[in-house]
């Protein structure tokens, strides 16, 4: 905000309350489950009562203190979470890597072609993220079997991606929208081709906009949940399938403060990466790369 | 820009949805009008460890002549978007006569299935999608005014919601909301009535799913308005300010129409998503209150027999609801872009 | 009617968690050369399987494993291939429908009688006289009960689900539990289940002989809804969202006395971290419950057992056989992997965890249907009884919507014309 409007300290008041009680909302079922992990299940759903999340009466009965490392313990060790977190990181990162790559291509073609056809690739395009991915998925299944490709991780970075494929066009053509024409269509009045303005004009300038598209593809791989469980054998599955089979089924019992442990770990890696790229978001946007 | 080029640069991302979604369309859009061949029964004797019982069983050699001759099953048109798992139009055809009033009629709708699960669909849609976007932009605009220090932190606890997955999410939030939980409980002492149980009545069990939703979706708007807001136009701000305008004008003239690209692409996401709720109902047990059309799609395939051309049919009937549904952001898109293209 | 304490077998059912190690007697299982490849469930027992069918590998003979509880979404596409991807699939008498639906599964009668000896004759599941799975363990859904709060109630173990009302009444009326009994009756496949349950024990038919027709707008399917709704009264006001594993955590967190559950659960009831001791100590179990002074005890008969792909070579075929069969041998029972199962393995002794399941099979109860459409009609009832629990309609108006359900489901699939 510019120096020539200074705030009224009512509007600044209700501002920070606002924000507090947002972030409480948002927060707290977080700091809740972080604390709740280091109890055990009953106490944790505290079904005899509530403060017993807080005061963990039957965590010290069992274990004498009133936090343990037990679900932890199990997740990591015993159920071996990591292999299930390398998996993750896998797919986030190729998912994420080609996504962008054939995104910014194609969102970069919409944003800079005025024929009628991109209209209706937008459209179709929009059709296609209508299709609920359970259908989807349930369609993959015979050819996947079929052609040997069902449990292999690469398969389900390409679905993932073309799944995404949707979502991040159009992200990534509203973002193009915004960077002027002029720029890219005077480097290639001074003789560049159209990829050669694409790679040495838009590519610096483009970053906002594909780090949030980026951020998005990130947690749609890291969240992802219909396609995982379903196309992913039992050592390639990734850490939500894990977490969600450890709560059990009707005949058996499961481990659900494994569940939640595991919830509390695989949120704990995109507080680095949050901080780190929304530093990237703010710096590269306030650069004055975009005029609008 | 020239077709050829265009062609190259849209290839990779082309091709990537035609094979996995525009074909799978397609073969799902062919299932909705073909069904499994009618089976040829048999009564034959099981045993087992529990002893000897005489059951029913699919006689293969003669089925698998039917299956031979029309690899496809048997074609039957529009008849399964018809039945009463579907539009029911025979169901809604009776209804509409046997019923006097209109409350009558609607209320004796909701035990279909298909409309039971489109009124709940329709509702969350409708309310989540405008609060989620005003929650978000409110977000965004108090995130923007933090001094630095605290504008990381703040926004990553404001993205917490969205970036945890929402199966879990609402299994957390589901943990929290019973009667014994830290939610019921409060909600119990503030509405100072010890037996009140957000699970246990389908309104309370709608509204709480309504607001896990906007819970859920609003950190989405704040983070795209948010980084709209970092290319606001610092020359238009300081001129409507120098003309006098208040902070309200600036964000009523300024600010929203320069998001306003980011609002039609936050609120077309959130349509389409929303109108695919399923998620969150699974996360709160929620099926004896509140059924969503991708509810009824996992039903279908989830069950000990799969049903693939039910699951087809309701999946095209998707389709076609967030075509519907979208149609005014579409026209609006259209618009748009003929201007820019002219 | 038999009675057992859990709490002496909470120490062993700890060990079920335990790493599994055993006797890799069985070096190569008499397997020359081949494929094996499992598609299965994920709890302990099959677990033991797997690793059991592991065992058998060697340069030659390749053993895979993919036990995941979303096992049935997969099963039928990753052996309908050719050659299918899993050579076998642990199944249950649910599960299994949809593999002979499809007709992925051979029938396994000439191996049988090659490879066959040391496999029981009632380890046989035969489909109109072809042996389609060979069973190995057994499960149902059988009474468990708080013996301390009926003393102090001052009422019998209930053998009728009558008894269990009145008992109900009684523990809610003298102020010791306000809601004393549990069940999965959350809206799906649980809620389903208990209605197939009761409706059993009122001795109700599920079908008109020898068709696919539905018939259970009836006066037993109506008398089944009731009794449901009556037991519901005494449960949690959220019944309606508890499925086995919620039920679970009210029978340990001490808030039930009274509940109607998995033979396979009931070692976990107590022995998870946290459970208080008076349920620890006081949890016992006991044979199904009758109803409507009726004979046939209201439940189902389970089993679980595996099967050998269609479309394999007969090489890979044998080779599955085989490592299957060694993974349920008599020589995989010890210590650990005993608890984990009601087995029917030769040489299994049976455990008091196995009480309530050995009770159930004592009283004859009825298997769970094998029929090719039984899994249609479950989930007709399983979406639409949950309308009934809340008092939105009546039972005879629940009891037509699951039959319209049903009846365009069927029709569908080609069941009815």
């Amino acid at each position: 905000m510019s120096k020539a409007q200074r705030k009224s300290p009512l509007l600044r008041a209700s501002l920070s309350l606002f924000i507090i009680i947002w972030l409480i909302m948002a927060a707290f079922p977080f700091l809740w489950t972080l604390w709740g992990s280091f109890k055990v299940e009953l106490d944790f759903f505290s079904i005899t009562d509530w403060t017993d999340a807080l005061t963990g009466p039957r965590t010290e009965a069992t274990y004498g203190s009133p936090f343990t490392g037990a679900g932890y313990e199990g997740a990591w060790i015993q159920e071996e979470f990591w292999r299930a977190g390398i998996n993750t990181t896998l797919v986030c990162i190729f998912v994420v890597c080609t996504s962008l790559t054939i995104g910014t291509l194609g969102g970069y073609a919409l944003s800079r072609s005025g024929f009628k056809y991109v209209f209706w690739l937008l459209i179709a395009a929009l059709i296609f993220r209508a299709m609920p991915p359970i259908t989807l998925v349930a369609g993959y299944l015979l050819p996947f079997f079929e052609w040997n490709l069902w449990g292999h991780l690469a398969t389900t970075v390409i679905v993932l991606v073309a799944i995404n494929q949707p979502f991040t066009l159009w992200m990534l053509h509203s973002f193009f929208m915004k960077i002027p024409k002029d720029l890219d269509e005077s480097a290639m009045v001074d003789g560049c081709t159209r990829f050669q303005a694409f790679r040495h004009v838009i590519i610096p300038v483009m970053w906002p906009g594909v780090i949030t598209t980026g951020l998005f593809s990130f947690l749609l791989a890291y969240n992802d949940f219909a396609v995982t469980a379903m196309l992913l054998s039992k050592e390639n599955q990734t850490m939500v399938p894990k977490i969600a089979s450890f709560l059990g089924t009707t005949q058996t019992e499961g481990n659900v403060m494994f569940a939640v442990a595991a919830v509390v770990s695989a949120t704990a890696p995109l507080f680095v990466l949050v901080m780190f790229f929304q530093r990237q978001i703010v710096s590269g946007l306030t650069a004055g790369a975009v005029k609008g | 820009m020239k077709h050829r080029t265009f062609f190259w640069f849209f290839l990779p991302s082309g091709l990537a949805m035609l094979l996995f979604i525009a074909f799978p369309i397609v073969s799902v859009l062919i299932q909705s009008v073909y069904a499994p061949h009618e089976a040829v029964l048999v009564t034959v004797e099981n045993s087992g460890p529990f002893g000897i019982t005489k059951s029913t069983s699919i006689d293969q050699e003669a089925t698998e002549a039917l299956r031979a001759a029309e690899p496809l099953g048997r074609f039957v048109g529009s008849q399964i978007y018809f039945d009463r798992g579907h539009l029911a139009i025979n169901e809604l055809a009776s209804l509409w006569q046997t019923t006097e009033t209109w409350g009558d009629f609607t209320s004796r709708l909701g035990n279909l299935p298909f409309y039971r699960a489109l009124s709940f669909t329709l509702t969350y849609t409708f309310t989540t999608v405008p609060l989620l976007m005003a929650l978000g932009f409110m977000i965004a605009l108090a995130v923007n005014t933090l001094p630095g220090a605290l504008k990381g932190l703040t926004i990553f606890f404001s993205l917490l919601p969205m970036i945890v997955t929402p199966i879990i999410g609402s299994l957390i939030l589901f943990w929290m909301i019973d009667s014994r939980g830290v939610i019921g409980s409060l909600l119990q002492y503030l509405a100072d009535d010890p037996n009140l149980s957000l699970k246990a009545s389908t309104p309370l069990v709608w509204i709480s799913i309504i607001v896990y939703g906007i819970w859920h979706s609003a950190p989405f708007a704040f983070v795209v308005f948010y980084a709209g807001l970092q290319t606001l136009p610092q020359d238009t701000l300081e001129s409507a300010q120098i003309d006098g305008a208040t902070r309200w004008q600036q964000i009523r003239y300024v600010t929203i129409p320069h998001l306003m690209p980011l609002v039609t692409f936050v609120a077309l996401i959130k349509l389409m998503d929303n109108f695919r709720v399923f998620e969150e109902i699974v996360g709160f047990n929620a099926e004896a209150h509140a059924t969503s059309l991708s509810w009824i799609i996992f039903n279908d395939l989830g069950g000990e027999t799969r049903l693939l051309s039910s699951a087809s049919a309701t999946s095209v009937l998707t389709i076609i609801g967030v075509a519907i549904l979208l149609s005014p952001v579409l026209v609006r898109t259209w618009r748009d872009f003929n201007e820019k293209s002219h | 009617m038999k009675h057992f304490k859990l709490a002496l077998l909470s120490a062993t059912a700890v060990a079920a968690f335990a790493t599994t190690s055993y006797a890799d007697g069985h070096a190569n299982c008499g397997i020359e050369a081949g494929r094996v490849s499992i598609v299965g469930n994920e709890f302990p027992a099959i677990q033991t399987i797997g690793s059991g069918a592991k065992a058998c590998a060697s340069d030659t003979v390749e053993v895979k494993a993919n036990l995941t509880a979303d096992h049935q979404k997969i099963n039928v596409a990753g052996m309908t291939g050719n050659p299918a991807e899993y050579t076998t699939a642990i199944v249950a008498n649910s599960s299994i429908v949809a593999l002979m639906n499809e007709d992925v599964i051979r029938p396994l009668d000439d191996l049988v009688a090659k490879h066959g000896d040391g496999i029981k004759p009632n380890q046989l599941i035969t489909v109109g006289g072809k042996v389609m799975a060979v069973a190995f363990m057994a499960n149902a859904q059988h009474l468990v009960y708080r013996d301390d709060i009926l003393k102090e109630a001052g009422v019998e173990v209930p053998k009728t689900y009558e008894d269990m009302l009145a008992a109900a009444k009684v523990i809610r009326d003298k102020g010791i539990l306000q809601n004393p009994v549990g069940g999965a009756y959350k809206a799906g496949w649980n809620l389903a289940q208990e209605f197939n349950n009761m409706y059993i024990g009122y001795g109700g038919q599920f079908f008109k002989d020898g068709s696919a027709e539905v018939s259970i707008n009836n006066e037993q399917g109506v008398k089944a809804l009731e009794m449901m709704k009556s037991l519901s009264e005494y449960m949690n006001p959220d019944f309606l969202t508890h499925d086995s594993n919620a039920t679970s955590a009210e029978w340990k967190a001490g808030n039930v006395a009274l509940m109607n559950m998995w033979g396979s659960r009931t070692g976990a009831l107590v022995d998870a971290e946290g459970t208080a001791p008076e349920v620890i100590e006081h949890t016992s179990l006991a044979s199904p419950m009758t109803v409507g002074g009726g004979s046939t005890a209201a439940t189902t008969l389970w089993w679980d057992g595996w099967t050998v792909a269609k479309n394999i070579s007969d090489e890979d075929a044998e080779a599955t056989f085989l490592a299957m069969k060694a993974a349920i041998d008599p020589s995989i029972l010890n210590e650990t992997t005993t608890p984990q199962a009601v087995w029917l393995i030769d040489g299994y002794e049976p455990s008091p965890q196995s009480a309530g399941v050995f009770g159930a099979v004592e009283m004859a109860a009825t298997p769970y249907p094998m029929l090719p459409y039984q899994g249609l009609l479950h989930t007709a009832l399983g979406a639409e009884l949950a309308d009934f629990m809340q008092g939105k309609e009546s039972a005879e108006q629940a009891l037509a919507d699951v039959e319209a359900a049903y009846t365009a489901a069927a029709k569908e699939n080609g069941f009815l014309q």
